[in-house]
């Protein structure tokens, strides 16, 4: 059973430690949206270049549909980074948070003959680094890591405490 | 950390009170790593706030422009606002489709259009000008036609109040002018035809809305200025750019001395699209478009230019004809050039050179395609140069450079601080501005998104001259700038582009335009008011 496997303090340490680095991350995504007035993702869905392309146009040309996909992306992003790093939900944060970044993935994917009139801050082919965050987050999800370190602790001590006494 | 959570259920179960007590103390500990993390995050952000605040805030109060509040459309006072007037259209084509939009009328097809793409919303909202189209004059029946089923389309803005109101079409615009139920005329004609039927106008006693040009001739232009300075009539040229939210505060940066003395003015046209060359008698889809010797009346439309046979290239792509236009500088220049007399009061230059010529579209044309043109003004200690491409894009802006910034002026403003500035050294010192990005921005238009369709239409939105957003608005400029006339007609008063402003305005239009034609260098004199 899953439940035997022991794993070594370094393999627990690292994951939790890429757990709070993500959080991080994804939890400022999410505030400095919050921060800059009039924040739109009209102007990240108007670059879209690839199979979204379409799709993200729509999303501009509704305003109740943008306006819409800007709340739910801020709120979506401080809620996936506050999950990861208080270690709450932290399965269904991490497979979200992958999620979402595989989408901004696929509106702008590095791949040849796909031309965006904003820079990326490094040099990429095919694979970006919003891949391997969303990439990073797959391997958070398949790890227990809410149970190594995270308000999840607690919640499992809980459970097993009302087990106990049902026994 | 060694014992995973697995080791410290057994221990529970074991019942030994010490143990239990360091499992649950550790078990805590591990539950409350987030806290710690989160605790730091906070301070960051909160410190990354504020810093930014400060920074931000720094140098908008040092540059003074903190007390920036977005202007409201001021609304017509009710009282003046009571007396319908009655307006005559002359010349029916594309650009008095947008004028009919903005007096609050439109054609039932583009209504259907615009409420199927959602943008019919903005249109109702314009205010009631209380005003009616009475009459249409042009030369093409269809343009007529159209012009006639808007007028009279009870569907517009303020609802169907004057919708008994009988519109007329006229054969000519004389005998517009002649009947007294008209009371201001919109002149939209091409500019051959702009003074001679603003002096008619003038002489008939009625108010005149004016497309640019003014006038391609010199005297004409004498003529024009003479005549409007002894009448009575409230005269406005189709100058809308300066109505935009964005030119107020650019009129701001200029009156607060933010960019040093400004030395040069840089204007530019950047287009690449046979419609943008003015090769427009195709349609979308490659057919002629209509109209014919029978349709138009050709003799009307020639005017006082020379007589030759009837041509659908010459009605329809008239521009590329120095008969009735003066190319790049009277359909485009004149725009760049009220942008800047507006904020800048420059006034006729003391000389102008241009030079150019027809280096991509080698049709039949007149027109360069590629033209430069330079005017000093010695007294002003500044240069306004006009440069123009129809074969590339390539966005060029339009730039006053200051000693001490640069701003650059269309939908948005951008103003970034020189690396060499006197009175911003201090802070490009202390790394609180950057010289290589714009130190502050101004966009009305933030997470905003208009449908702007054809290249050309892009090309206007892009350099401020379609719409600007008031309180979250999208509002049509074109329909301010008419709304601005309106009002002075009915309060006595005088409009922003009055006949001064086309005066000095045509003057340095036709300046460059004998500069590229007679290849000399043109000179202003101030004496005896004449270009020499």
């Amino acid at each position: 059973m899953n439940d035997k496997i022991i794993y070594t303090s370094g393999q627990k340490f690292a994951l939790i430690a890429m757990r709070l680095l993500i959080g991080w991350h994804i939890l400022f995504e999410g505030f400095s949206k919050l921060l800059i007035p009039n924040w739109s993702s009209s102007s990240f869905l108007k670059e879209s270049q690839w199979i979204l392309k379409g799709f993200s146009n729509w999303i501009i040309a509704h305003a109740g549909v943008l306006n819409t996909v800007d709340l739910l992306n801020t709120w979506g992003l401080i809620a996936i980074g506050t999950g990861l790093i208080l270690g709450i939900f932290t399965r269904a944060a991490a497979i979200s948070g992958a999620i979402l970044l595989f989408v901004y993935y696929l509106n702008n994917p590095p791949l040849i003959g796909l031309e965006y009139s904003v820079p990326a801050e490094g040099n990429y082919l095919v694979v970006s680094k919003t891949l391997i965050e969303s990439a990073a987050l797959v391997v958070l999800a398949v790890f227990p890591t809410g149970s190594f370190a995270g308000l999840e602790v607690l919640l499992n001590n809980f459970r097993n405490r009302i087990k106990k006494s049902e026994e | 950390m060694e014992r995973g959570e697995l080791k410290s259920t057994d221990s529970v179960n074991t019942g030994k009170l010490n143990n239990s007590k360091k499992v649950k103390r550790r078990a805590l500990l591990k539950a409350l790593i987030g806290i710690p993390v989160l605790g730091a995050f906070a301070f960051e952000l909160s410190e990354k706030f504020t810093y930014d605040k400060e920074k931000k805030s720094r140098i908008i109060n040092e540059l003074g422009l903190n007390s920036y509040k977005a202007p409201e459309i001021i609304k017509s006072s009710s009282g003046a606002k009571s007396d319908l007037l009655r307006i005559g259209i002359i010349g029916y084509g594309s650009r008095a489709v947008s004028h009919a939009n903005a007096l609050g009328f439109m054609h039932p097809d583009h209504v259907e259009e615009r409420t199927k793409s959602n943008r019919i919303n903005d249109w109702l909202a314009q205010e009631d000008l209380n005003v009616a189209i009475t009459g249409i004059c042009d030369v093409f029946d269809l343009h007529a036609e159209n012009g006639l089923a808007t007028a009279r389309n009870s569907f517009r803005v303020g609802g169907a109040t004057s919708s008994n109101i009988p519109v007329k079409r006229y054969r000519t615009y004389q005998e517009m002018l002649e009947n007294k139920d008209i009371d201001a005329v919109m002149i939209a004609t091409p500019d051959h035809h702009h003074a001679q039927i603003s002096i008619a106008a003038a002489l008939a006693g009625k108010h005149v809305y004016c497309e640019k040009s003014p006038a391609i001739l010199e005297d004409q232009l004498y003529k024009l200025y003479d005549t409007i300075k002894n009448s009575k009539i409230v005269y406005q040229l189709g100058h809308q750019i300066p109505q935009s939210v964005i030119f107020q505060q650019a009129k701001d940066i200029i009156k607060k001395d933010i960019l040093g003395k400004v030395t040069l003015i840089e204007t530019t046209t950047n287009r690449n699209t046979a419609d943008g060359a003015w090769i427009r008698h195709l349609d979308n889809k490659g057919n002629p478009k209509p109209g014919d010797e029978k349709s138009i009346d050709w003799e009307q439309w020639l005017g006082n230019t020379p007589k030759v046979p009837f041509s659908i290239d010459r009605y329809y792509n008239w521009t590329k004809f120095f008969a009735y236009d003066i190319g790049l500088i009277g359909q485009l220049f004149t725009h760049e050039f009220d942008a800047v007399n507006q904020l800048l009061r420059i006034g006729v230059p003391k000389s102008v050179v241009s030079s150019g010529g027809i280096y991509y579209w080698k049709d039949n044309r007149e027109m360069a395609d590629l033209l430069h043109c330079v005017f000093e003004y010695p007294d002003r200690d500044l240069t306004l140069l006009y440069s123009a491409t129809l074969a590339n894009s390539r966005s060029r802006g339009r730039i006053f450079m200051g000693h001490d910034a640069s701003m650059e002026l269309g939908s948005t403003i951008n103003i970034t601080v020189d690396g060499d500035s006197t009175r911003y050294k201090k802070y490009i010192e202390a790394g609180l501005v950057d010289a290589s990005v714009p130190m502050v921005s101004f966009n009305p238009n933030t997470g905003k998104v208009d449908a702007v369709s054809s290249a050309t239409e892009k090309y206007y939105a892009a350099r401020g001259l379609t719409t600007t957003n008031i309180n979250g608005v999208q509002v049509d400029i074109t329909y301010l700038h008419i709304k601005e006339w309106i009002d002075c007609i009915r309060n006595g008063k005088i409009p922003s582009a009055n006949i001064e402003r086309a005066f000095e305005e045509g003057v340095a239009c036709i300046m460059a335009h004998r500069s590229y034609v007679e290849k000399r260098c043109m000179e202003w004199d101030p004496v005896k008011r004449r270009i020499v």
